[in-house]
């Protein structure tokens, strides 16, 4: 019974860490439909910046969680402006080879920049040790991950459903001829957006890193899981990004404490079930 | 058809060196991709050597020409030492940081004449692929074995021993048990984790269930073994006692400031640290820090190139520069010198560096640096799994 708390409260928080780096993925794929493999390069230079707040300006960690999030939307402004307004709507072969090239500039870029050797995000001391939940002690850090996961599940969906943003986005997503002529600018909607999931980005790769650490392969070791999470989850939709990353951190937990040996195998077997059963992800729209 | 070509290649190879003005050593590694570190030390310490000894042996110029090959990738690793040794006319090659990447190698040797000095790749039944391969580097039987003596004088009879799934981990498993059970401990369950593993909760949750009162780990150096290490105090182990005994790739000195105090007090045994205190290690590291840039990035490959390249010359002074594998392997068996690393020697039967193997601990040093400081001594270690292959 206790094991399999452990291993319930173990699911629990990497499928948390999993959704707050996935989510800005699921926002450009599914609300933009713009397939972004530069995702996990923004999720990088968030936990960079982070680093160098941190470590070499010595600035608080909330602090440096600010800095890393709105660093990472400035860096990525002209990035957008330049490269992405030409790929919305484009087949999806182009956003791909064009957004892989974008992560491998900047592989190459922090690897000059930064070195290759890792990179770590001090965490306040309130942050640091572990907490005692009775049958088990977990790290903190990662309670604080869950709470940040539910914030970031909250407030995106509220955004999204119930207020007049998410109304013309999604309209500017379904037809944006129609919301362009209806008077929404979606220029500045898909930038705003644009910015939010580079943002969510960024605060993932600061909140995952202890989990996943900051170093220049970051971008590309990590691709092929956000990209799962989010095709699991059906692109778009925030439940189905939660559900995806609870059920997949569950599989991928359970199948590490009973069969390490057998590797991803039930992670990918349950992918494949799950695409099989759910052609457009667990909450995806039909088109 | 295969043999045609060998025939070409052998016949390009004599007449290429038989009017080069300069020797040519192909080095194969990493120098781009995950672990372009790795690569940058085996180029730091191949500098760090020619910077110390000159660039010419005799009347001969010695040329380095490095290929890239970012991952295991034995197909590539050998399209390039075939590359190297048609078009460029190297007669040595040398380097190789994965086991793959060399075992693929060895096949061409014969034919090409050409000897192979491995500076890294650490399993063992490569130098029994061919007579002409000669390593600088270790093994892991070698750095692992020492670290089950310390596990069971520390007062450790069950252990548990986690590594990563793959061909060194499971190297380090076996030597690890072979060890442990030789001076009377046992290995209580042994567990292989895929080699992509983030979260190290699950399994620091299996250590704590299995009752052992130790863990034996091996993961490759680099961003995993952050992971890990974390796992392990916040899970709760290292404050219940479990202790935790590892080889020196937990604890590469290029991590170590990411490590940081998490690593604080870990035990680990290995065959170089870069605080090693002798006068030819001083020498060394301060050619392989202006080598490399940051001194920070220093690591371990970047002695086994060094140690490559003084092979290298040795070989090329006994043959006068003359392309002769078999006469230039034979002699470096035996060959034995002060590396940076304390006394090494090639043993004569196996090809393989005999060297000191040090039990160190992660230290805070006055500047507030981390180091592995060496605490112990295992003298002139050879290969135990050589003798586990037989």
């Amino acid at each position: 019974m206790q094991t399999i708390f452990s291993i319930a409260v173990d699911a629990l928080a990497y499928g948390m860490v999993l959704f707050v780096i996935s989510i800005g993925l699921s926002v450009t794929l599914g609300l933009m439909r713009v397939v972004n493999l530069a995702h996990g390069a923004f999720a990088m230079i968030g936990g960079y910046i982070a680093s160098y707040a941190a470590r070499d300006l010595g600035v608080g960690y909330g602090l440096a969680v600010l800095i890393a999030v709105f660093g990472t939307i400035v860096i990525a402004i002209p990035i957008e402006r330049l490269l992405y307004r030409r790929i919305y709507g484009r087949p999806e072969l182009t956003q791909v080879l064009m957004t892989i090239g974008i992560t491998f500039c900047i592989i190459g870029i922090a690897n000059y920049v930064f070195g290759p050797t890792l990179k770590t995000i001090p965490l306040p001391p309130s942050l640091q040790g572990s907490a005692d939940l009775g049958f088990r002690s977990i790290a903190v850090h990662r309670i604080f991950a869950i709470v940040c996961g539910l914030c970031v599940a909250a407030a995106l969906w509220y955004a999204i459903e119930r207020t007049a943003f998410g109304v013309r986005l999604r309209a500017a997503v379904d037809d944006a001829a129609m919301a362009a002529a209806l008077g929404v600018r979606t220029e500045v909607i898909y930038a705003v957006s644009f910015a939010v999931a580079v943002g969510l980005a960024a605060f993932g790769g600061v909140v995952g890193a202890e989990l996943l650490p900051v170093e220049p392969y970051y971008a590309l070791r990590y691709m092929v899981t956000f990209l799962v999470v989010v095709s699991v989850g059906g692109a778009g939709s925030i439940p189905g990004a939660l559900a995806a990353c609870l059920l997949l951190g569950g599989i991928d937990t359970t199948g590490r404490y009973l069969m390490p040996e057998f590797g991803e195998f039930f992670f990918y077997l349950a992918v494949i079930a799950i695409v099989c059963v759910f052609p457009r992800g667990l909450a995806g729209r039909m088109k | 058809m295969r043999r045609i070509i060998l025939a070409a290649l052998a016949a390009l190879v004599t007449s290429a060196a038989a009017h080069a003005d300069a020797i040519k050593v192909g080095v194969v590694g990493p120098f781009s991709g995950p672990f372009a570190l790795q690569g940058k030390n085996f180029k730091a310490g191949i500098d760090a050597y020619m910077a110390l000894s000159g660039v010419k042996v005799g009347e001969d110029d010695i040329e380095i020409i490095y290929r890239d090959v970012p991952q295991a990738d034995p197909a590539q690793s050998k399209a390039l030492a075939q590359e190297l040794v048609v078009k460029e006319g190297v007669q040595y090659l040398a380097g190789f940081y994965f086991t793959p990447d060399a075992m693929a190698v060895t096949p061409l040797l014969e034919q090409a004449n050409v000897p192979l000095v491995i500076m890294n790749a650490a399993t063992s039944a490569i130098v029994t692929k061919s007579p002409l391969v000669v390593r600088t580097s270790f093994t892991l039987w070698q750095t692992s074995t020492p670290i089950a003596k310390v596990a069971r004088e520390a007062g450790v009879s069950k252990i548990i021993s986690v590594v990563s799934d793959y061909g060194p981990g499971i190297d380090a498993e076996n030597a690890f048990k072979t060890g442990f059970e030789a001076v009377g401990g046992q290995v209580v369950e042994a567990i292989r984790m895929p080699l992509s593993t983030n979260d190290f909760s699950p399994i620091m949750q299996r250590i704590k269930d299995s009752g052992a009162e130790g863990v034996f780990a091996f993961l490759p150096s680099g961003p995993t073994t952050l992971g890990f290490v974390k796992a392990f105090n916040e899970n709760g182990l290292k404050d219940g006692g479990v202790k935790f005994f590892a080889p020196g790739d937990l604890t590469q000195e290029s991590d170590l400031p990411a490590l940081g105090d998490a690593a604080l007090g870990l035990q680990t045994t290995f065959h170089y640290s870069v605080s090693h205190d002798s006068p030819e290690n001083k020498a060394f590291v301060e050619a392989a820090a202006k080598a490399i840039g940051n001194p920070t990035e220093l690591s371990f490959p970047s002695v086994g190139a060094y140690d490559g390249m003084h092979v290298i010359y040795k070989m090329i002074e006994a043959t006068g520069g003359e392309q002769n594998a078999q006469k230039a392997v034979d002699a470096v068996k035996g060959l034995s010198w002060t590396s940076p690393r304390g006394p090494v020697s090639i043993d004569p039967e196996s090809r393989h560096i005999t060297q000191n193997i040090y039990l160190r601990e992660v230290s805070k040093a006055d500047d507030g640096t981390y180091y592995n400081k060496e605490i112990q001594t295992f003298e002139k270690q050879g290969d135990p799994g050589l003798a586990a292959l037989k």
